[in-house]
């Protein structure tokens, strides 16, 4: 639902919260004044900002999240190796301390800026702005933004991606997604990683991980994949290049127009 | 854990409205949150006497406002209630439904006395 424009307030109560009305103020001088304002509104402002230099550049930007240890980095590796001949790839990566994963990016040939949280478990709509300025985003077609590893915090910050790819490991629960629905409902692809492995373990189902998700009322697609063995990775590149073929067919249409309206939320 | 950083950002907005409306305090901040907005109401309210702490709102009382989840069936049409988990029609069962009420993260109103 809308929380930005206050069309919570609706002709039936709007009298009463209107400056001067009975719900306005009361009469020992104290004001009760209606906001109706999304709480994180200030991210909100930024990533829409985000996103629109990253759309302005016709730039794919996927915010990747998981547990930690679910395999990002390795599928971004495995990723750049097999198609940093076709897209133009960059990543933004997050951690709470080291470069390691940034250098493991950089030993592929493609620009990765780390981003060190501290001790913050996500990240949010600025610290992606900052990394954005040490990137040439008129040299890049596809952006990934390696989240935390964590299934709880970062679901909650937008960021201004496009799309948010999650993926649960099969060394996981395959109930990971009834466990944190907020992560998986925002998932607009799931990745079952390290699929290799399903061979020698007997209590992950793929198909009840998909059960789980639509319980979420999602339908988004789900692929299986071993980024170390190479196995299913095809369907996830197929997917990557729809997605930027895309994400470049909107930027091209968005050039003509004279200037690019504001659509920033207030 | 991010309750402090959305607290944070909650005074930051409450301040503001102090400002616009040139208030000298706040008595009380009142928020809509959904199920599934990932903000815990429990955790949100430990948070906030540390962030409001030398703010306009140092004295404000928090009031949080849960709001139901409710989906609507885009098979049958129906409206019922549903859980964080388990967001499919409660009458016929589809999960092609669509979310009413339920992910909301709003700071509703703010109770200020005038200078």
């Amino acid at each position: 639902m809308c929380d930005t424009c206050g069309c919570n307030i609706t002709p039936g109560n709007k009298h009463l919260v209107e400056a001067g009305g009975k719900l306005a103020h009361s009469q020992d001088g104290k004001a009760a004044v209606e906001v109706l304002h999304g709480l994180l509104g200030e991210n909100d402002r930024q990533a829409a900002h985000n996103r629109e230099h990253l759309e302005k550049h016709g730039v794919l930007a996927i915010n990747l999240m998981s547990s930690p240890g679910a395999g990002k980095t390795a599928l971004l590796e495995a990723t750049i190796a097999a198609m940093k001949d076709e897209l133009r790839i960059a990543v933004i990566e997050g951690d709470l301390e080291t470069e390691n994963d940034a250098e493991r990016i950089r030993a592929q040939g493609v620009p990765a800026i780390q981003i060190t949280t501290g001790s913050a478990c996500h990240l949010d709509a600025h610290m992606v702005h900052d990394a954005l300025h040490h990137l040439d985003l008129s040299k890049i077609d596809l952006l990934f933004i390696e989240n935390v590893g964590n299934l709880v915090c970062p679901a909650s910050f937008d960021l201004g991606q496009h799309r948010n790819v999650v993926l649960l490991s099969v060394t996981e629960g395959d109930d990971k997604p009834a466990k944190y629905p907020v992560m998986f409902r925002a998932a607009d692809l799931l990745l079952l990683t390290k699929s290799d492995l399903l061979a020698v373990l007997d209590d992950f189902e793929p198909a009840r991980a998909e059960q789980h998700l639509r319980q979420l009322a999602t339908a988004a697609p789900v692929l299986q994949l071993s980024a170390r063995k190479g196995a299913g990775m095809d369907a996830w590149f197929g997917w990557l290049r729809a997605e930027t073929a895309a994400r470049r067919d909107a930027a091209r249409k968005l050039r003509p127009a004279a200037k690019v309206s504001g659509v920033l939320r207030i | 854990m991010h309750e402090l950083s959305v607290c944070q950002a909650l005074l930051a907005q409450v301040e503001q409205v102090a400002r616009e409306n040139a208030a000298h305090s706040v008595e009380k901040v009142v928020l809509r949150i959904g199920p599934l907005s990932g903000v815990e109401p429990r955790l949100l309210q430990d948070a906030f006497p540390i962030a409001r702490a030398g703010t306009v709102a140092a004295g404000a009382e928090l009031v949080i406002e849960e709001l139901p989840l409710t989906v609507r069936c885009q098979n049958c049409g129906t409206e019922t209630a549903a859980a964080p988990n388990r967001l499919i029609c409660g009458a016929c069962g589809d999960w092609h439904t669509q979310l009413i009420s339920g992910d909301e993260l709003l700071l509703a109103s703010v109770e200020l006395t005038k200078a």
